[in-house]
């Protein structure tokens, strides 16, 4: 888990261009939307591209979005979850 | 002391220098697109996390537009809805559009495929300075300042425009420039110009001299 | 000065022309339904308003070679029909074609790239010739004899609601005495792929204004006006019915592609429109509204229509859930309804709108409606970038 929510973490990074925060100021149980990351709506479906891309999972409802891409370590709870079926 | 409708301030970018109201404010000639955009947004010392998720073109009418407002704000003086923005280029949205496409092969990218528009990167400064009036871009072979100058003259003088960003921004082939001016209905401001083509070429053909 | 309208020509998928137009309005017949066209593609399953005619057809009826890209044999069999209801003969007025698109050429770039990529060779390069938005313009201008003014505008789904705006500027400041304006965008994988991306199309046949919409269907088409002076206008063997009495165009600085929630550049483009107009909100008696679809469309738009209207909201619909979201076209498109909404005295109905939306009080006309009196109609159409325009189109008296 740690290794995937280290790995997700980069990836996140180089997706979403961020360059005004570092990666070690971010925190797996952080939140990355609304305040800290200041990240919308299209970052949110670059966050679906990601998924589809690197791990193979579809997200077909971009209501879903919120609760799964809420921190790292949900995120990365997800693609556990779903990866294995 | 008031004059009536002039060009109060103007900003070219061109071969890695920037002008600011005759003044060279930065240059960096033979640095890359990338690096001078973000040398020149920290030498500005802005605290805009989205510039870094903007296009090409975006990145080049933001920091012109940073330059040209970093003295004022058209917030404080104007409704949102007195002030816009009328720029044109030759190459329209083609960076993103290329970039769009590639990504497109593999899985299309949300984040590029918004800026395959050029009036989406108006719509980036309408959202950093709060413009919410007339917006237009245009597509010219070369910049066209008659066109221009009459386009921008009508808002002011027809529809209650009272202040416009007005100019001509491109990027393309990784090579770019901007020429960016604030025309303004009333103004008081040092520099006040006569808003016709012949003082709009002369000011965007400008010759670095050193 | 007023601007007057002289003709009209309209091709979609529910019709190639005016009257076929006017038959499926009329009828109820939408024009949304499984791609044909465009083959080989990831997102084939995305129901779309197509206009079922090849390449080939188009280049026919338009008069012009099948290796010129669609949206320009979109554009010139609209212009033509335009010019052919005027009945105007330019020799000797100064005319000018302005036309809008957000994809000009791709389709053809795109059938390039692909045997491109595959043999890695510059095969058919000449398919790229036409690709920027501006060509496609240029190519119909020069059949059509157009030399005085040609301009070409891209600015999202808000782009020929411009050109009717920008043309209609050059009649009013003496620069035309005569303007076709409007504006047609063909089918692309480009397009499809990417609001596709933006995940805001619906896998169905799309529902404007209703409760559980899920987004739109894209269409292509193309529509124009004819606009003349007033002096031109007086001239006229067939009298102008229709005049365009207000526009207005406004920036929502809000977000790159989404709206305000409560559609403050909306509200501006529709009270300036108003404003230039004269007109009384309750003078207006139909809104052709953007209604695309989305779920932050509609509501924003229906936000900004509920703060200038009140409780007398005029009677509305979106027609897209006929044609798709034409993008560059619509506004042209839609142009072409309000003014059959005038001469007819019609209005037309929001298709499958079951559920209306909870946060309005007001819901667009779900049947046809005939034989009322429509004196003023304003049309909307919003682009991405926040750019949005409104037009109104008044009767004659």
């Amino acid at each position: 888990m740690d290794e995937l929510m280290a790995t997700l973490k980069k990836e996140i990074f180089e997706q979403l261009n961020l360059h005004h925060v570092k990666p070690e100021d971010i925190g797996y149980d952080q939140p990355l939307f609304g305040e800290g990351l200041g990240l919308d709506s299209i970052d949110a479906l670059e966050l679906i591209v990601l998924l589809q891309q690197k791990y193979g999972i579809k997200l077909a409802n971009p209501a879903e979005g919120p609760k799964i891409f809420y921190s790292i370590k949900t995120m990365a709870e997800y693609i556990t979850d779903h990866k294995k079926q | 002391m008031s004059f009536d409708k002039a060009i109060s301030g103007y900003v070219l970018i061109k071969e890695g220098r920037v002008m600011y109201n005759d003044v060279v404010l930065f240059q960096l000639p033979d640095a890359a697109p990338a690096i001078f955009f973000n040398e020149l947004y920290n030498a500005l010392h802005i605290n805009y996390p989205k510039f870094f998720k903007m296009d090409n073109l975006c990145k080049t009418v933001f920091l012109a537009t940073e330059v040209l407002l970093k003295d004022r704000s058209l917030t404080g003086k104007y409704k949102a809805e007195e002030t816009g923005i009328v720029f044109s280029n030759a190459n329209s949205s083609i960076d993103a559009d290329v970039r769009y496409y590639q990504s497109s092969m593999l899985a299309p990218s949300p984040a590029l495929f918004v800026y395959t528009l050029p009036n989406v990167a108006i719509g980036e400064l309408c959202i950093r300075h709060g413009i919410k009036g007339e917006t237009a871009c245009f597509v010219f072979d070369i910049f066209d300042s008659v066109f221009q100058a009459w386009y921008v003259d009508m808002l002011l003088d027809t529809i209650g425009t009272k202040a416009c960003i007005s100019g001509w921004a491109d990027f393309c082939d990784e090579k770019f420039e901007a020429f960016f001016y604030l025309l303004e209905a009333e103004t008081d401001n040092k520099l006040s110009i006569k808003h016709n083509s012949e003082n709009i070429d002369k000011l965007y053909n400008h010759v670095w001299t050193s | 000065m007023e601007v007057y309208i002289a003709g009209k020509g309209i091709i979609s998928a529910i019709g190639l022309n005016v009257d076929e137009t006017l038959q499926s309005l009329r009828a109820g017949k939408s024009g949304i339904g499984n791609q044909t066209n465009l083959s080989g593609r990831r997102d084939n399953h995305l129901p779309t308003g197509e206009i079922k005619l090849s390449n080939a057809e188009l280049a026919t009826m338009a008069g012009l070679s099948a290796e010129y890209s669609r949206t320009a044999l979109l554009s010139m069999i609209a212009a033509k029909e335009a010019m052919a209801d005027s009945g105007i003969h330019i020799n000797g007025l100064r005319t000018g074609f302005i036309s809008a698109t957000t994809v000009g050429g791709m389709d053809k770039t795109e059938q390039f790239m692909t045997s491109y990529i595959r043999d890695g060779e510059f095969k058919n390069i000449e398919q790229v010739l036409y690709h920027d938005s501006g060509a496609a313009t240029e190519l119909v201008a020069e059949p059509l004899g157009i030399k005085h003014f040609v301009s070409t505008i891209s600015t999202a789904c808000s782009s020929s609601a411009n050109s009717i705006m920008y043309a209609a500027r050059l009649i009013k400041t003496g620069v035309l005495d005569v303007a076709i304006a409007g504006g047609a965008d063909a089918m692309s994988l480009f397009t499809l792929s990417g609001f596709n991306a933006l995940m805001i199309l619906d896998e169905n046949y799309c529902t404007p204004y209703d409760e559980n919409r899920k987004g739109l269907n894209l269409g292509e088409g193309a529509g124009y006006v004819v606009l003349v002076s007033e002096k031109v206008a007086e001239r006229l063997l067939k009298a102008p019915t229709v005049k365009l009495t207000g526009y207005a165009n406004a920036n929502d600085a809000f977000h790159q592609t989404a709206s305000s929630p409560e559609g403050k550049g909306n509200y501006l483009a529709m009270q300036g429109a108003l404003k230039m107009s004269g007109l009384e909100t309750t003078a207006i008696d139909y809104i052709n509204l953007h209604g695309t679809g989305t779920a932050n469309n509609d509501l924003s738009e229906g936000m900004a229509i509920q703060r200038i209207f009140g409780e007398q909201v005029p009677k509305s619909s979106s027609t897209k859930a006929f044609t798709g979201h034409t993008l560059g076209a619509c506004g042209g498109i839609e142009a072409i309804f309000s003014i059959m909404a005038i001469e007819q005295k019609m209005i037309f109905p929001n298709l499958r709108l079951k559920t209306p939306m909870k946060e309005l009080s007001f819901a667009p006309v779900t049947e046809l409606m005939e034989g009322v009196e429509v004196k003023n109609v304003l049309s909307n159409s919003f682009g991405f970038g926040g750019n949005c325009s409104s037009l109104i189109f008044s009767k004659v008296n």
